[in-house]
């Protein structure tokens, strides 16, 4: 069993353990446009992540430092960052655990970078919009004004559960060989949310997403590296999605894909009886 | 769920599968068929290969071998030069090339098959 490098309960956690060195890529495309390097000794105790080490640099040693945070949780997928040559969240990487007495901190690779560690993720959120990640169907009426819930069993919605925890952070997108070499392509973050879509029994949309997810530089141009699905902090397996894609996609080549119809709404309940203690729903926000 | 890539990828893996079956009964007769006895005399030599071109089923097999061959080989050639962020009209003007090239070495290649064939039989 690995043993969590954070502070146990109760344990005290305001003892320095040892100074570790940051080598941060300094950059600034509006003002250097030329990157350097420049080095911090940061004091590290137990539980300490990236994240804090940043904030101890630009709180103590250089306030000029850029990158970008929000959640310090791994919740909001803001702060991924290129740390000892493998893309992960600053917020979810304890410094000790690296077992390094210096720690590289670059930004993402294969995106642009706006300055210090902030990488430009609007290609991201282009490529992500691409693909149609929301819930297309005919009757978009009932979308707009639901009269009920659409149903969905449990099998169903495992299909594609996992791919929805997905939070855009981009890790997938720079640890993948192929968008290194291939700016054109999807990449996995794009492709997984496609096909997350796709094979949500609710939706209607296959038709509509295939073009670009299946296009020449779509699903096809996976190399099945995998390094995405080792890069992804929410355990979301994105190589999978895409070779899950491409095999509907062969089958729908072959005409051996099934059509599908949209669930319908789900029937409202006619009886039963409450559990004591079960309030009623609060009132429709939306 | 179809698009012109799908479709595309589809033969490319098709034909993969096609090669493997074909280009192991071929490197098995060439080169196996004297360790398990299943071919007599020396499969490599000169009466040997004219033999098996009298023969309609190693002809067809040729051919099949060929066409797979080369469009999983210009497939695959297609999709590594797209890989290096060449503009749109480029892509195009090199699938109108590999198509152009396949064609012409397919029918190069099955036309010797077939005439090789054809001069044994005496067709």
């Amino acid at each position: 069993m690995i043993e969590p490098a954070g502070p146990k309960q109760g344990e005290k956690t305001d003892e320095i353990v040892k100074n570790v060195k940051f080598k941060v890529l300094r950059f600034d495309r509006d003002t250097t446009p030329s990157p350097r390097v420049d080095s911090f000794e940061v004091p590290v105790k137990k539980g300490t992540t990236v994240l804090d080490a940043l904030h101890y640099i630009k709180e103590n040693l250089d306030a000029s430092l850029s990158w970008r945070f929000s959640c310090r949780m791994g919740v909001c997928g803001s702060c991924g960052m290129f740390i000892n040559g493998f893309p992960r969240l600053a917020c979810n990487t304890q410094v000790l655990e690296l077992k390094a007495d210096v720690i590289d901190l670059k930004p993402l690779p294969n995106f642009d970078t706006i300055k210090d560690l902030v990488p430009d993720l609007a290609v991201l959120f282009e490529k992500h919009r691409s693909v149609r990640p929301f819930t297309l169907r005919k009757d978009m009426a009932e979308v707009d004004k639901p009269s009920g819930e659409f149903f969905q069993s449990t099998e169903e919605m495992e299909r594609y559960l996992q791919f929805t925890y997905c939070i855009k952070c981009g890790l997938c997108m720079a640890a993948c060989p192929t968008v290194a070499t291939d700016a054109k392509y999807l990449g996995p973050q794009s492709l997984t949310q496609a096909h997350r879509y796709n094979v949500d029994t609710r939706d209607e949309g296959r038709t509509e997403r295939k073009d670009v997810a299946l296009g020449p530089h779509g699903a096809f141009r996976c190399h099945f590296a995998g390094a995405c699905s080792e890069a992804c902090p929410k355990g979301v397996d994105p190589a999978f999605a895409i070779q899950l894609m491409k095999r509907d996609a062969f089958k729908g080549s072959l005409g051996l894909l099934r059509k599908r119809k949209a669930s319908e709404v789900a029937p409202k309940l006619t009886s039963g009886k409450r559990m004591e203690g079960v309030p009623d729903a609060p009132e429709r926000t939306v | 769920m179809r698009t012109r890539e799908s479709t595309l990828w589809t033969w490319h893996l098709i034909a993969g599968v096609l090669i493997l079956v074909l280009l192991g009964i071929h490197m098995f007769i060439m080169h196996l068929g004297d360790f398990f006895g299943t071919v007599e005399g020396d499969a490599l030599a000169f009466s040997s290969v004219m033999e098996r071109s009298r023969d309609a089923a190693f002809a067809v097999m040729y051919v099949l071998l060929l066409g797979a061959a080369l469009y999983h080989g210009l497939y695959g050639l297609r999709t590594i030069i797209f890989e290096l962020n060449i503009p749109e009209g480029a892509e195009r003007v090199i699938t109108v090339l590999f198509v152009l090239a396949g064609v012409a070495l397919f029918l190069m290649g099955a036309y010797g098959t077939i005439a090789v064939y054809g001069a044994r039989v005496g067709v």
